[in-house]
C-alpha cells in the first residue's frame, strides 16, 4: 500500500455568493485508514467532501484526490470512488435493488448484489420503491451504492444521520470491513461518538477550517485533564489527600459528599485515592474515571456545543 | 460476506454496457410512471379515437382520421420527448438522482445519450399503438417511411432540448406546472386536434412556426397529402433543435 495520501487538500477556499463556506481549509488521508471529518452543522463538511468529489470548483487552493484533479480529471477519477450523499440520489420510482443494480452494471467489478443487499438488511425492502422506504433504508441503500463498485475511496456524507442504534452500529460495522479489506474512508459527521468508535484519524472543522486534526486519542489527550468523581462523607480533609497526589492535580467538594478531582487520571492516581479512603474509613461510592471526549476537546476549541 | 468481499477493484463497465443499462432503467421509469403514462399512451390515443369518432371539429374534406393521426403523432412526440422528458428530469434534478449519477462512471453525455434511447424506445411504443388504433378506425396513409422517419427525429430532438431547457433551469413543481400548461396550449393551438387554418390569419403565421405546428403539419403532408419531404416544415424543427440543444447545453444546471 503507498503512503501517498489519498486526499489532499491545501488552502482551500469555497465561496458561495458572498458566504465563505471554506476558508483555506487543509486536509490529508491517509491511505487505508478512516477519517472523520468532524463538526457542527455549516461548519464546511460536505462543501468540502463535495469539492473532493469534484461536484464543486474550489476558488482557491488546490485539491488533489488519489492524486488526481477532481475536476479535470473527473473521467479517471470517478470509477475509483463511491460517493454517499447526505440525501437523494435515487430515482423515486426505483426499486431499492434495482438501483442497487443497475450501479452495479456500471462498473466492470461490482460486489455481489444479493449478498450486499443481505449484508446491509435491505432484503425485506428490495422490491419497494424509494419513495416507499423508510429514512433508514434510504441511508442504507445510498451506503450500498456508494461501495457496491469495489472503490479504493468512498466518501460518506453523513452516513449514520437519523439511523436507529442497531442500524448505525450495522453501519460502523461495515466501514470496519471496508477498512480492513484496504478501502480508505472518508465521513463527515456531527457525532463524536462516532468519530471516537470508528475514526483512525479526525479533522475537526469549524466555520470552513481545520482547527485539530489527529488520532481521537492524540486529539483526547492534547493537553485535555481527566476527571475522577466519588462520593463519599461530607467535609472530607481534602487538603490530606492532596499532599499524597502529584503537583497539579485539584480536587473540590463540589456538592456535600460529591468530590471531584481533576488532573492525570492514571492507574497510580487512582490507587493513591482509594488507598487514601481506606486509610480515612471512606468508602468511595460511584467512583468513576471521566475521560476527557472529542466533545470536550470540540467545546475548548471553539468555545461552543457541537450539536447547538 | 468475509474478509477480502471488499478489496478494491475499481473500474467503469465498458461505455456501452453503460449506456445500455441507463437507457433501460430509464424506460422502465418513464413506463412505471402513471401520469406519464397517461399523458404519453391514454390521452392521445383517448383523443385520437374520440375526435375520429365525434364530429367536434371541423377538420375539412375527407375522413377526420386521416387528418388527425399525423396530429396525434405529433402530439405523442411532444408528450414524451417534451413534457414526460422535463417532468421527470426535472425531478430527477431536485431528488440528486443526476448529481449521484455525475458521480458514477457514467459520463454525463453518456446519460443524456441514454435518456434519448429512451425517448426514441417510448415513442416506438407510442407510434405502434397509435398506428395500430388509427387503421382500426379506417385510417388510409399516404407517402413514404423516410420524411415521417426524419419529421420525427428532428420533432424529438426539437422537443428534447426545449424539455432539458425546462427541467435543468427552473424548479422541478415549476417545471411542472409549465411542461402541463405548454403541454395543453399547443395541443390547443398546434394544429393537432384543430386545423390551423381555423384561427385568425394573424396568428396563423405565428403558430405555424411553433415545433408542434411544423411537425403535424409535416406529418400531414405527407400522410395525408402525399408530399414528398416537407423542407419548410423540417427547417422551422431543425432551428428549434439547434436553439433548444443549444441552450439546454449551455443553461443546464445539474443540481
Amino acid at each position: 500500500m503507498s503512503s501517498e495520501p489519498v486526499v489532499q487538500a491545501r488552502g482551500l477556499v469555497k465561496r458561495y455568493g458572498d458566504k465563505t463556506a471554506v476558508d483555506g481549509l487543509d486536509l490529508e488521508v491517509r491511505a487505508g485508514a478512516v477519517t472523520a471529518v468532524l463538526g457542527p452543522n455549516g461548519a464546511g463538511k460536505t462543501t468540502t467532501v463535495e469539492t473532493c468529489e469534484g461536484y464543486r470548483r474550489p476558488d482557491a487552493g488546490t485539491v488533489r484526490v488519489l492524486g488526481l484533479d477532481p475536476v479535470a480529471d473527473a473521467a479517471a477519477l470517478r470509477p475509483r470512488i463511491g460517493v454517499m450523499l447526505q440525501s437523494g440520489g435515487v430515482y423515486s420510482g426505483a426499486r431499492a435493488v434495482e438501483m442497487l443494480t443497475h450501479m452495479a452494471k456500471l462498473h466492470a467489478h461490482p460486489l455481489d448484489v444479493g449478498a450486499l443487499v443481505d449484508r446491509l438488511g435491505l432484503g425485506g425492502c428490495g422490491r419497494t420503491t424509494y419513495r416507499r422506504l423508510s429514512g433508514g433504508q434510504q441511508q442504507r441503500l445510498a451506503l450500498a451504492m456508494a461501495v457496491v463498485g469495489r472503490p479504493e475511496l468512498v466518501f460518506l456524507d453523513e452516513p449514520t444521520a437519523g439511523l436507529d442504534p442497531q442500524a448505525r452500529r450495522s453501519t460502523w460495522e461495515l466501514i470496519r470491513e471496508l477498512r480492513a479489506d484496504g478501502v480508505s474512508v472518508v465521513l463527515t459527521t456531527h457525532f463524536m461518538d462516532e468519530a471516537e468508535e470508528l475514526a483512525d484519524d479526525v479533522a475537526v472543522i469549524d466555520a470552513g477550517r481545520v482547527i485539530a486534526q489527529g488520532s481521537p486519542e492524540q486529539l483526547c489527550r492534547g493537553g485535555a485533564e481527566n476527571t475522577l468523581r466519588f462520593t463519599g462523607r461530607p467535609g472530607l480533609d481534602l487538603a490530606s489527600l492532596l499532599k499524597a497526589l502529584p503537583d497539579g492535580t485539584q480536587a473540590a467538594e463540589i456538592t456535600t459528599g460529591a468530590y471531584r478531582i481533576t488532573g492525570t487520571v492514571d492507574p497510580e492516581l487512582l490507587a493513591t485515592v482509594t488507598s487514601w479512603c481506606a486509610q480515612n474509613g471512606v468508602m468511595p461510592d460511584g467512583i468513576a474515571v471521566e475521560r476527557h471526549t472529542l466533545e470536550d476537546v470540540f467545546l475548548e476549541l471553539t468555545g461552543k456545543e457541537l450539536r447547538a | 460476506m468475509s474478509a477480502g468481499t471488499y478489496t478494491p477493484r475499481p473500474g467503469a463497465a465498458p461505455l456501452p454496457r453503460m449506456i445500455a443499462a441507463q437507457a433501460a432503467l430509464e424506460t422502465r421509469m418513464l413506463l412505471r410512471n402513471g401520469e406519464q403514462l397517461l399523458l404519453t399512451v391514454i390521452i392521445p390515443a383517448l383523443l385520437l379515437v374520440l375526435f375520429s369518432a365525434v364530429d367536434v371539429v371541423d377538420t375539412g374534406a375527407g375522413e377526420p382520421v386521416d387528418f388527425l393521426t399525423p396530429g396525434i403523432l405529433a402530439l405523442a412526440v411532444m408528450s414524451t420527448a417534451f413534457t414526460g422528458q422535463a417532468i421527470a428530469t426535472g425531478f430527477e434534478r431536485r431528488y440528486g438522482v443526476l448529481k449521484r449519477l455525475g458521480a458514477s462512471p457514467l459520463p454525463r453525455w453518456a446519460l443524456m445519450a441514454a435518456k434519448t434511447l429512451a425517448v426514441l424506445v417510448t415513442e416506438v411504443f407510442q407510434v405502434v399503438l397509435l398506428t395500430v388504433i388509427a387503421f382500426a378506425l379506417g385510417w388510409s396513409p399516404q407517402g413514404g417511411p423516410l420524411p415521417v422517419l426524419l419529421l420525427l427525429v428532428l420533432g424529438t430532438a426539437a422537443f428534447s432540448g426545449l424539455g432539458l431547457l425546462m427541467a435543468g433551469t427552473l424548479k422541478a413543481e415549476a417545471t411542472l406546472a409549465a411542461a402541463n400548461l405548454v403541454f395543453l396550449l399547443l395541443l390547443v393551438g398546434g394544429g393537432v386536434v384543430v386545423p390551423l387554418d381555423k384561427f385568425p390569419e394573424a396568428a396563423q403565421s405565428v403558430l405555424g412556426l411553433l415545433p408542434i405546428a411544423a411537425l403535424s403539419d409535416g406529418l400531414r403532408d405527407v400522410l395525408q397529402h402525399g408530399a414528398a419531404t416537407p423542407w419548410g416544415d423540417l427547417g422551422i424543427l431543425a432551428v428549434w433543435a439547434v436553439l433548444g440543444l443549444g441552450a439546454a447545453a449551455k443553461f443546464f444546471r445539474w443540481e
